[in-house]
């Protein structure tokens, strides 16, 4: 049969390392935490006068948003701006393949530019996998959140920020909760926390909202916030779209607040000093309450910015992962 | 590829051969004679008889023609995919003398004048027969009712709604009604797609992973049910094709023993791909109704082995190479299937589960039976349509030996258990493999 590769497979080089970015799944807590640790080297350059390092000089990146976003975008444009390549923001709206132009020949056309790398968002689960397999294996291609399937350096934000709070994995319960189903992040988040040991990892939302056989992935799953909740250290709250109302997902936004809101008096079910985590945007009023979303234990600012050191990590990591590669493949055919 | 037209009125005779006919319970050594288009003797030549073209056939079956209830030939109106040519070409190199096009065709096939086009350029091109089924409602749009009985006229087999939706259960009894008026074969793919409207392969452990949105089995058992219990009202004879799910075998089985006219069949690539395989969003896997679990697959093949499913068909379904490179999610369903529909049947018999003359049955008698043809037998004075498989000659799949003009396959590479040799349609050579 023709042979498939596993999207963890094909974003490793023969040594191990990163040269695409596509998925948290089957990572080595050994390569998770060291995107954690680069992430961390990355935390003070933000706060330099110059906001810049070298890695990435003479390299050109491309931002392939096939989807609208403004802060992962912008996040991974400052993040690849600070290690000094060149970037090129592509607006797929008004780009060629609104003039029926096929995805294949856009990127070989940037990919004839001597692009480094693409950040791809895209709304079809597997878009960038299949852009690393088929179209351009040569260029480092990073996921920016491609369908339901993966949003991994949200994830791995995600995971800095426990980190940074919680310090080790081993010990937390980590509780996601709301629209699974459609969250790409919640899947990532999943693979990593699993992947760095974490105590136990949960999910909880009604059955519409957690797709089937969710637990294979090694989550626990729970229906009512009051027993999921119950000693958590981390609450990840996910966004509701307003669509998913008209789609019999959901009876109206009051009810699933009522249910699964996280209000103040629902987060007291978790530790006292448990943290709330949103990969944003939020809703207030309909998946948090406002005073939670402001609140001590809520550090979802601290994300965002957390978001572009461990952008750079990644960014790095992958382009020299990938570089490392071509100069074998290169020198083994000279 | 030989694209030449197929020779007529040759006589030959095929030698040594194993020759298997389940409709005579024929399972022996022996000559094969034919002259005039037609079997003329099988172990003792005829009187006078001085071959044009002999083919010596020690090792191999001599078996009738299959007769493939369901495969795209993309004409008219899906040149990029393929033309009645080059699949009906594809379709003698795999052993095919008879095959059923389904109606999305585009215009659909819902008038006598689609109907007679897809015959005529089948008739001209000469490699194998082009039966078309009908459209079961206007240009498949699931209000309407077609001009069955002028399709019937035209050369259809039966009528068929495909995988499109007749939301309104009235319609669709009508349509049965209709349908039964005439005695018509009413082809099912049954599918409630409001349950799956985005769905792209199997629901289950895998599409959760991918994040790739699934077709539950209750989209398959919902729509069958549902049909299952208007054939019984309207008495229309019903054919099920595709059925993917163990819970559909058991639907079919409880219908057929409370004495329902309703048959099934099943596509090959379907007793050997799992929704597992899509690890690595491979668009070659992606296809309608989709790979299921090990315990679908599993029941399947239990359906085959037991009768309840009485027809193997290819679903064989071309696609341009630009079809299958997008995103898993962008790319079109489908498998191009002549390529491994006799091997990976057979191989049904090298693991077991099939006699040689249980295969013929499935794969050339029960269908040919099913739709009224006198094909799928190896009778004296009938048409001669068979092929000639040789069941110890290993080959892999690769690009370059898939004939149709689609090469979206998930299993090249794959070590096929045999291959066909000789194909005659109506007595000419309509595949010869040593030539190709």
């Amino acid at each position: 049969m023709t042979p498939t590769i596993p999207p963890h497979q094909l974003q490793l080089n023969p040594k191990g390392q990163l040269r695409h970015f596509l998925t948290t799944e089957g990572l080595s807590t050994e390569l998770l935490t060291e995107i954690l640790d680069t992430a961390e080297s990355f935390v003070s350059v933000g706060k330099q006068a110059v906001k810049k390092v070298p890695l990435l000089r003479g390299k050109t990146v491309v931002n392939l948003f096939f989807e609208a976003s403004t802060r992962t975008r912008t996040t991974f444009e400052l993040a690849a701006k600070r290690l000094s390549a060149d970037v090129l923001n592509i607006n797929i709206s008004t780009s060629a393949t609104s003039k029926g132009e096929s995805l294949m020949d856009m990127l070989w056309n940037l990919e004839a530019m001597d692009s480094d790398m693409f950040v791809v968002r895209h709304e079809a689960s597997g878009a960038p996998h299949f852009i690393a397999e088929h179209v351009c294996p040569t260029v480092a291609v990073i996921n920016a959140g491609d369908g339901r399937h993966a949003h991994p350096t949200q994830a791995m934000l995600d995971m800095y920020t426990i980190r940074r709070h919680k310090g080790d994995f081993r010990n937390l319960n980590v509780a996601i909760v709301g629209d699974v189903l459609h969250s790409r992040v919640a899947r990532s988040q999943v693979h990593a926390l699993r992947g760095l040991n974490v105590g136990e990892v949960r999910v909880i939302g009604p059955k519409t909202l957690i797709p089937s056989d969710f637990d294979t992935l090694g989550a626990r799953i729970y229906y009512d916030m009051a027993k999921g909740l119950k000693d958590v250290d981390v609450v990840i709250m996910l966004r509701l779209q307003k669509e998913r109302m008209q789609s019999a997902l959901l009876p109206s936004e009051s009810e699933f607040y009522r249910l699964y809101g996280l209000t103040t008096e629902k987060l007291a079910f978790a530790k006292p000093d448990a943290i709330v985590m949103h990969p944003g945007p939020i809703n207030r009023g309909v998946e948090i309450e406002s005073a939670v979303a402001d609140c001590k234990q809520s550090v979802i600012l601290q994300q965002v910015n957390y978001g572009i050191a461990v952008r750079m990590a990644v960014l790095s990591m992958a382009m020299s992962g990938q570089t490392e590669m071509q100069a074998a493949i290169e020198g083994g055919e000279a | 590829m030989d694209f030449s037209r197929p020779q007529f009125n040759q006589r030959i005779v095929i030698r040594n051969g194993r020759v298997i006919d389940p409709k005579q319970v024929l399972d022996q050594k022996a000559d094969v004679y034919i002259a005039d288009g037609v079997i003329a003797s099988i172990g003792e030549a005829p009187v006078g008889f001085k071959a044009d073209f002999e083919f010596d056939a020690n090792g191999m079956l001599v078996i009738p023609g299959a007769v493939d209830l369901c495969a795209r030939v993309r004409e008219p109106g899906q040149s990029q995919k393929g033309n009645i040519h080059t699949e009906t070409h594809a379709a003698a190199a795999a052993g095919i003398t008879h095959l059923c096009c389904p109606p999305d065709t585009n215009p659909v096939l819902d008038t006598r004048a689609v109907a007679a086009l897809i015959q005529e350029r089948a008739y001209q091109s000469g490699y194998a027969h082009v039966m078309p089924i009908g459209a079961m409602t206007k240009g498949l749009e699931g209000q309407q009712l077609s001009e069955m009985h002028a399709l019937r006229e035209a050369g259809c087999i039966g009528v068929s709604q495909l995988r499109h939706p007749i939301k309104d259960s009235q319609v669709l009894l009508r349509c049965l009604e209709y349908a039964s008026t005439f005695g018509l074969i009413v082809f099912f793919q049954s599918e409630d797609q409001s349950i799956s409207p985005l769905g792209g392969m199997h629901a289950g452990p895998t599409s959760t992973r991918l994040g790739l949105p699934g077709i539950p089995e209750c989209a398959e058992t919902i729509a069958l049910s549902r049909d299952l219990l208007l054939v019984e009202q309207t008495g229309v004879q019903a054919h099920f094709g595709q059925i993917s799910c163990a819970r559909s075998v058991d639907l079919i089985a409880n219908a057929q023993a409370r004495g329902l006219n309703v048959t099934a069949d099943v596509a090959v690539h379907q007793l050997y791909l799992t929704d597992n395989m899509i690890d690595g969003f491979n668009s070659a896997f992606h296809v309608r109704p989709p790979a299921r679990t090990e315990t679908d697959r599993q029941a399947l093949i239990d359906g085959v082995k037991s009768g309840v499913i009485s027809i193997l068909c290819s679903d064989h379904q071309p696609h341009e190479a630009a079809a299958k490179a997008e995103p898993f999610p962008n790319t079109e369903a489908g498998i191009s299937a002549f390529s491994h529909f006799l091997p990976l049947s057979y191989e049904l018999v090298d693991s077991g589960v099939l006699t040689e003359s249980e295969w013929v049955q499935r794969i050339a008698m029960n269908p040919a039976h099913l739709i009224g043809l006198d094909a799928g037998h190896l009778g004296i004075g009938s048409n001669a349509n068979l092929c000639v498989f040789d069941p110890n000659r290993e080959w892999t799949l690769k690009q370059e030996n898939v004939y149709s003009q689609g090469k979206n396959t998930p299993f090249l590479g794959r070590r096929m258990p045999g291959r066909v040799e000789l194909t005659l349609r109506d007595g000419s050579i309509s595949f010869r493999l040593s030539q190709a």
